[in-house]
């Protein structure tokens, strides 16, 4: 027999998903496999669609905010922060200084505990139990902080139009700043387990490595593309809220492999820490919402924001039509953009790679799907 | 040779340190809550399903039956029903029902009301057999409360 004619009975098909635990969600990828190499992995989308983008377009438009943090769940309030900001944006709302700084620190806040989250995650599709737990810990005390201002773990709706809905306390600031010492302590946990282990190491170094030019291609945003060495990040390339006010760094990667977009989320929450610290120690004081039309109009013409999510570029485009109902409502979210290079990426590469690489996307699917 | 021996050390060195990690937190103090045994307080701003306030003047609700909530309710979750009785200026009301399926706490009917008759309950148990156990009759809830 042919070493073609071997290599063509060896093809064949499996379905990674839409159970798969390191899908993180319900996506499903096709893999065309000869033996333990994928061949040509295709992602099938729309299993979770929910009409998000329809459902803004069929009510007034503050109908929909309770819809923007369930697109993505563990990451919720900058999804409600571009949401805000686009009516206020499109209705001329001016928002009062103080619930800027609220929206920046619970915003970062929020971040940190997505961030911690796919850390856990990432490493337990990698097979590592333990570190999981030690993100979950650091995590519950963040989500219990935002529990006593918004008053929900996960999907927030915390934003109002022209402000914030109640106002943070003297026991929020300090246990912010009890739980930034405390994060801080934890690093030298995270780099004894994670960092310098030699297991992790060899799966994640060298591994999916995309490059600048391909990162550009796809309109990767986010960790991933600052992983490959671009320095954009929305909230120094085009900054919205009160963001130019704070000194941070954006940190970037080397060569855009798995240890690399590792790498740029770690260093990116000690950024997080840096912003909210700063905003903590100019807490302007003053009103929490400014007063607002309790009809809002949408003029007719579109109008469009982006806003950093912790996963990329979110951006919402909105077309009004002088009535309070959006004529059309566009999300563009991060993770479709991001997961689009996959099959090219994964091109004639081990399965346990694969499954290594899906994981330092940190995907999270009902975005996708919306 | 060299590399490939002093490469197995660091290595093997590295996951040792990666076990003392989880060795210290075999004695550092437990943060799990057994839960269903053990509860922890839940948080004063916590947003369960809506009730109505029990005003302690009136020792009635204080809904002027406007349906304000329902309007702005983005999933349609709410029912209001309010009746002239004879011998009353007023509407009182009759019905208030909550959809509990539909309803994504967030907080619009509590905002908009006019009156102030609205307020979060902090019930977080939630189980049923059934989908209609969730339509909860929030009026009646407020007269169990009266009783």
């Amino acid at each position: 027999m042919l070493e073609s004619e071997y290599q063509e009975q060896n093809r064949f098909f499996l379905n990674m998903g839409p159970q798969h635990p390191s899908t993180h969600g319900v996506l499903l990828i096709v893999l065309e496999m000869n033996g333990e190499y994928v061949l040509d992995p295709q992602p099938v989308l729309g299993f979770i669609h929910r009409m998000h983008e329809k459902m803004g377009e069929s009510r007034p438009c503050p109908g929909f905010m309770p819809n923007t943090g369930r697109m993505d769940y563990v990451c919720a309030l900058p999804y409600n922060h571009g949401y805000v900001s686009l009516i206020e944006r499109k209705a001329g709302i001016e928002v009062p200084e103080r619930a800027e700084y609220i929206r920046v620190i619970t915003s970062e806040l929020n971040r940190i505990a997505s961030h911690l989250l796919w850390l856990g995650a990432y490493l337990l599709d990698l097979g590592a139990f333990t570190p999981i737990l030690y993100g979950f810990d650091d995590r519950e005390h963040i989500l219990d902080i935002l529990e006593s201002v918004t008053g929900s773990r996960l999907t927030y709706s915390y934003y109002r139009f022209g402000g914030v809905c109640q106002d943070i306390d003297e026991k929020f600031v300090e246990r912010t700043r009890a739980f930034i010492k405390r994060l801080r302590k934890r690093y030298g946990i995270y780099e004894k387990l994670v960092t310098k282990n030699i297991i992790f190491i060899k799966r994640t170094e060298n591994i999916g490595i995309v490059s600048p030019d391909m990162a550009l291609r796809y309109g990767m945003t986010g960790p991933n593309l600052r992983g490959s060495g671009i320095s954009y990040d929305i909230r120094k390339n085009e900054p919205y809220s009160v963001y130019p006010e704070f000194d941070f760094e954006v940190p970037v990667g080397r060569q855009g492999d798995c240890l690399d977009r590792y790498m740029v989320r770690v260093r990116e929450i000690e950024q997080c820490l840096r912003i909210i610290e700063q905003a903590l120690d100019r807490l302007p004081e003053g009103p929490i919402r400014s007063k607002v039309p309790k009809n809002i109009k949408l003029s007719p013409g579109d109008c469009n924001f982006a806003v950093e999510a912790a996963r990329g570029e979110l951006s919402y485009y909105l077309i009004g039509d002088g009535t309070s109902t959006p004529y059309r409502l566009k999300v563009r979210v991060p993770s479709y953009s991001n997961l689009s290079c996959l099959p090219e990426l994964g091109r004639g590469i081990l399965l346990p790679d694969l499954v290594s690489i899906l994981g330092s996307f940190d995907l999270v699917i009902p975005e996708i799907d919306r | 040779m060299k590399q490939y021996f002093s490469e197995l050390f660091t290595g093997g060195m590295s996951l040792v340190e990666g076990l003392g990690v989880t060795m210290k937190a075999l004695f550092m103090p437990i943060v799990t809550v057994q839960y269903p045994r053990e509860e922890i307080d839940i948080s004063p701003s916590f947003r369960g399903h809506i009730d109505l306030i029990l005003d302690p003047e009136k020792n009635s609700y204080r809904c002027i039956t406007c349906g304000m909530c329902e309007k702005n309710c983005p999933s349609n979750c709410i029912t209001v029903k309010g009746e002239k009785l004879e011998g009353q200026k007023k509407k009182s009301l009759v019905l208030f029902d909550l959809d509990f399926t539909k309803c994504s706490l967030c907080g619009t009917c509590v905002e908009i009301c006019p009156v102030n008759a609205l307020e979060y309950s902090k019930e977080y148990n939630l189980a049923a057999f059934s989908r209609e156990a969730f339509h909860y009759d929030i009026l009646k809830r407020l007269e169990e409360r009266i009783k």
